[in-house]
């Protein structure tokens, strides 16, 4: 039988405030246990919360970055449950009336084609506190540093149909919130995680299959294989004449598996109820136009303008677009060199390439945007060839020099183009190659073309890599010709 | 000095007739001989009010005292003090020591007022007569085998027994005003949003306010002054100016129009405390105003009302006493499931878990759209019934509750208990603001009226009050306990 899958992702963004979503405490990531929980965070007796502004705008934001709907009004509830690192023993989230409605994203598949996926809806919340299991002799430890930081939790509707729309989706929201810059977006500490909503269904028919619930999954690469397991073990169950049981599961990446945690039967009633202590979130349209009048230019937005514009392949204009980062060093190298595909040429080619091989990202680039650009200045004006090129690039990454120029200058690899100059090197690598120039006077003539290589490159060495390259070979031709 | 009101210590303090020390350690001394009987602190902080008082009395030196400064006062436990112990009446947090102050406390601080100490409570303020308190109940001064009243009973008796001239109590459904009637104080609950609940330990979220509780209205009137206000970290406090609630104490109360609901002088209601009430009525009559008959008509929805909302939001804030970071915690447990079940089991009295248990149903899947949501539509209507009799008379008069405090162990049954609130509860669902006066008596025992205005008329209400108290000496009788002991 075809089975088709079904998938939804309930996204969690770490916002990045500076402060907790409900108190004044610190976000920062990596503080001793517990030195970012101030007297609110720990729900002492009598507390209670503020919301944070800053946590509302980059909601509404990422609202406006998905075309969704702004309601209004919104108002926080209570999720009640306990657990030792949710100190008030509910959760403050937001059930009935959420910051953002119903908007959606574009993904990019890749054959290049895009699917639009729709949101339901993203909430705010409080993301709890971790409880330490280790180190504590057999007792749990809780530090509450993160209780309190403030969560956007995006929740799509069940419209991917395979793993790798899953991933491409989740990539989508983490390009969206790094561009906004309301997230770091950094998937190891945890700023970004996903709950997978999986389940698979006969091809043609229209109802859902039972789903299960993949919790807390913290990269692109393990939502991939977590979905493929899962499919997997659906499908393999529903063949062999079982059924699937609606449940929450946990996948285990060393394993490789998902694992069921609690059935439907055990799983909790929340208990929402409008939190008391909050006031409705009430958005006056002046707030909302003003924030989306500020809104940076979104990647969907900058893909087709780099398409458009610039000229750029649709290929290029994706991946140059993918985060903010890649995208404003592409633009600062575009800015300085002044064309857009040279540009974009070195950016996706040595830089990446370097990038790459010391695992470093962008941001970390030891060569900046202003230096690559002055650097693609000097090959598009013919100053420096290609390789010479890669020679002030390297130069550059090792900080052997503070500009294209002054490396091009100390290390004499400005192209050479003056024609009697190359001529004499030429005549020299002709006298010193007899055997070579008998072999190509006597090769057919259309074989003579592959032959002239071993003469340019004789040239080039002898020019230390700065004679024009295309004044080398016409030069060539015509006097081993004119020896023929 | 144990029988006078704070304007009369203020004047008192201001002419040098003694020092803040003096004062305080008089009380201390006298809550020292007398409390053995009441019960009515759980703690006295002698050591840190006589601090306070040699600061209050270092500041009057230096000329730099203000209208409270030195003035002694008490706390209800609900009220998080920094380094003193906050139980909330609970055994939950008999050894929870608050790390912070309260908003209140801490304004009241800042006035240069003296605390004397912690006073007793029903436990987590889940009470109408002092009875649900881990620290035991409080007696009434005017009768030890009566109780006197709930949840703010202790502050109530110690202002009556004359320990302190005045205390701070918090009012969820009646918990300042039926207490300051059964011991013949007077007692105002705020506007909800007048005083930050920041640090006063929650019950009901959407119900809970601090007020004063004290000998007369104009007390009441100068503590309301320091305690009001907007405070950055309570969302609910209202950023609305602080008029001096003293300014129109003295106006005249000539063309006042007073509503009598109907509702509230029915079934239940004791022959005494009706004819104690409407003689105040003809006392306010003779004044100048006018009386007539109006109707709250969702007013018996009131109580299955706060039934469900009060136990619903008091189930989520009493979630956080787990066990796990402060206060109570079983000993051994055997797993996390354990350590929660026992913690809770120990630390909550049966009243609290009743509510608990009350409020978890109330709001589960399946039920939360009969209990819940409907009793929201009803808290609509019934603040819908006070603003449309507000548009017909300037304040409601009626009694602050249906009998004179009874006696101790009276009232066992629960719904009997909650049915003494039932002239107070609508006005916590209403948010507007309410103040009890002593206004006779009945047995014995003191009978309190209960005057009522619209949302943030406390001023009117206070000024109310007063013209009746000069009018009248009810709130200057003392209990014979207080008397016998001078």
């Amino acid at each position: 039988m075809q089975w088709e899958t079904v998938i939804g992702l309930e996204v969690h963004v770490q916002l990045a405030t500076r402060s907790k979503i409900f108190s004044g405490a610190s976000t920062a990531f990596g503080a001793e246990p517990n030195t970012q929980a101030c007297a609110v965070d720990l729900g002492l007796p009598g507390v209670l919360p503020v919301l944070n502004e800053a946590a509302v705008a980059m909601a509404v934001q990422f609202g406006l970055g998905i075309h969704a709907e702004i309601p209004e009004v919104s108002v926080f509830d209570r999720k009640n449950y306990f657990y030792p690192d949710l100190p008030k023993g509910y959760q403050t989230s937001q059930m009935y009336q959420p910051i953002v409605g119903p908007g959606e994203v574009e993904i990019t598949l890749e054959d290049g084609s895009t699917k639009r996926i729709r949101v339901h809806h993203a909430h705010l919340e409080e993301d709890a506190g971790k409880s330490l299991h280790e180190d504590f002799h057999g007792m749990t430890g809780i530090d509450l540093n993160r209780a309190g930081t403030p969560l956007l939790e995006i929740v799509s509707e069940p419209d991917m149909r395979s793993a790798k729309e899953a991933a491409a989706y989740l990539k989508a929201i983490h390009s969206i919130v790094t561009y906004l810059g309301i997230s770091d977006g950094n998937m190891a500490e945890g700023s970004m995680r996903c709950d997978v909503n999986v389940s698979v269904r006969p091809a043609g028919q229209e109802a859902f299959g039972t789903r299960a619930e993949i919790k807390n999954v913290n990269s692109f690469r393990f939502v991939e294989r977590a979905i493929a397991f899962e499919v997997e073990r659906q499908i393999e169950l529903i063949e062999d004449g079982g059924e699937v049981v609606q449940e929450t599961r946990l996948y285990d990446p060393e394993a490789d598996e998902t694992r069921s945690m609690r059935t439907k039967e055990e799983a909790n009633d929340y208990r929402y109820f409008p939190c008391p202590d909050l006031l409705p979130v009430v958005l006056d349209q002046a707030y909302v136009d003003h924030l989306r009048d500020n809104l940076p230019e979104l990647p969907a937005e900058k893909r087709a303008r780099f398409e458009g514009e610039l000229g750029l392949s649709a290929y290029d204009a994706g991946v140059l677009s993918a985060s903010r980062a890649m995208a404003e060093y592409f633009e600062g190298v575009k800015d300085v060199c002044g064309d857009a595909k040279l540009a974009a040429n070195w950016v996706q080619g040595e830089l990446s390439g370097a990038l790459n091989r010391e695992g470093l990202a962008i941001d970390d680039s030891p060569v900046s945007a202003v230096q690559l650009g002055e650097l693609v200045a000097r090959v598009k004006d013919e100053t420096i060839n290609g390789k010479a090129a890669k020679q002030v690039f390297q130069a550059l990454w090792h900080h052997e020099g503070d500009s294209a120029d002054a490396i091009i200058e100390a290390k004499g690899l400005k192209q050479v183009t003056d024609t009697g100059a190359i001529e004499a090197m030429i005549d020299q690598v002709i006298a010193d190659s007899p055997a070579q120039v008998a072999q190509y006077r006597d090769a057919e003539p259309d074989k003579r073309g592959k032959m002239i290589g071993y003469f340019v490159g004789q040239v080039m060495k002898a020019s230390r890599g700065t004679a024009n390259p295309q004044q080398v070979n016409a030069l060539l031709k015509e006097k081993l010709d004119a020896l023929c | 000095m144990h029988d006078k009101t704070l304007t009369e210590l203020a004047a008192g303090l201001a002419a040098g007739e003694y020092s803040s020390r003096e004062l305080t350690q008089s009380l201390l001394a006298r809550i020292e001989r007398l409390d053995g009987s009441l019960n009515s602190f759980i703690t006295v902080t002698g050591e840190q009010a006589l601090e306070a008082a040699d600061r209050a009395d270092a500041a009057r030196g230096k000329g730099e005292a203000g209208p409270l400064t030195g003035l002694p006062l008490a706390l209800k436990d609900i009220f998080c003090t920094r380094g003193v112990k906050t139980s909330c009446g609970s055994r939950m947090l008999d050894t929870f020591t608050a790390p912070y102050d309260a908003s209140v406390v801490e304004k009241l601080a800042a006035a240069g007022i003296v605390s004397l100490g912690k006073t007793n409570m029903d436990e987590f303020a889940m009470g109408s007569s002092n009875e649900n308190s881990f620290y035991g109940p409080v007696k009434n001064p005017w009768d030890l085998a009566a109780v006197p009243g709930g949840s703010s009973g202790g502050s109530a008796a110690a202002v009556a027994a004359g320990l302190v001239p005045a205390a701070m109590g918090t009012d969820t459904g009646g918990s300042i005003r039926q207490p300051a009637a059964f011991c013949g104080i007077t007692g105002l609950k705020p506007t909800y949003g007048r005083v930050s609940r920041y640090g006063m330990i929650a019950y009901a979220s959407s119900l809970d306010q601090a007020g004063p509780m004290a000998r007369s209205a104009a007390d009441c009137a100068q503590l309301l002054g320091a305690i009001a206000g907007h405070d950055l970290r309570d969302s609910t406090s209202v950023a609305r100016g602080v008029p001096d609630y003293a300014a129109d104490l003295d106006a005249p109360l000539s063309g006042l129009k007073i509503g009598l609901p109907r509702e509230y002088f029915g079934d239940g209601l004791s022959p005494e405390v009706e004819g104690a009430v409407r003689e105040a009525i003809k006392v306010y009559e003779s004044l100048g105003a006018t009386v007539r008959e109006v109707s709250l008509p969702h007013t018996h929805y009131a109580i299955p009302a706060y039934y469900v909302i009060a136990p619903a939001e008091a189930s989520s804030n009493l979630s956080r006493f787990d066990g796990v970071r402060f206060g109570h915690r079983c000993e051994a447990p055997a797993d996390l499931i354990d350590l929660y079940k026992r913690s809770r089991a120990e630390g909550f009295g049966e009243e609290v878990k009743r509510r608990i248990l009350i409020g978890t149903h109330t709001l589960s899947e399946g039920f939360f759209d009969a209990y819940y949501k409907k009793a929201q539509q009803v808290r609509r209507l019934i603040r819908q019934d006070f603003l449309d009799a507000f548009e017909e008379v300037d304040v409601l008069m009626g009694p602050a509750s249906p009998t004179p405090a009874f006696d101790l162990g009276a009232n066992k049954d629960p719904v009997s208990m909650y049915l003494q609130d039932i002239y107070t509860i609508a006005v916590n669902l209403a948010g507007i603001p309410g103040i009890s006066v002593p206004a006779g008596f009945a047995g014995g025992r003191p009978v309190g009226l209960q005057i009522l205005g619209t949302h943030f008329a406390e001023a009117r209400l206070l000024n109310v009050a007063h013209q009746f108290q000069q009018a009248t000496d009810w709130h200057l009788r003392r209990p014979a306990l207080a008397e016998e002991s001078a």
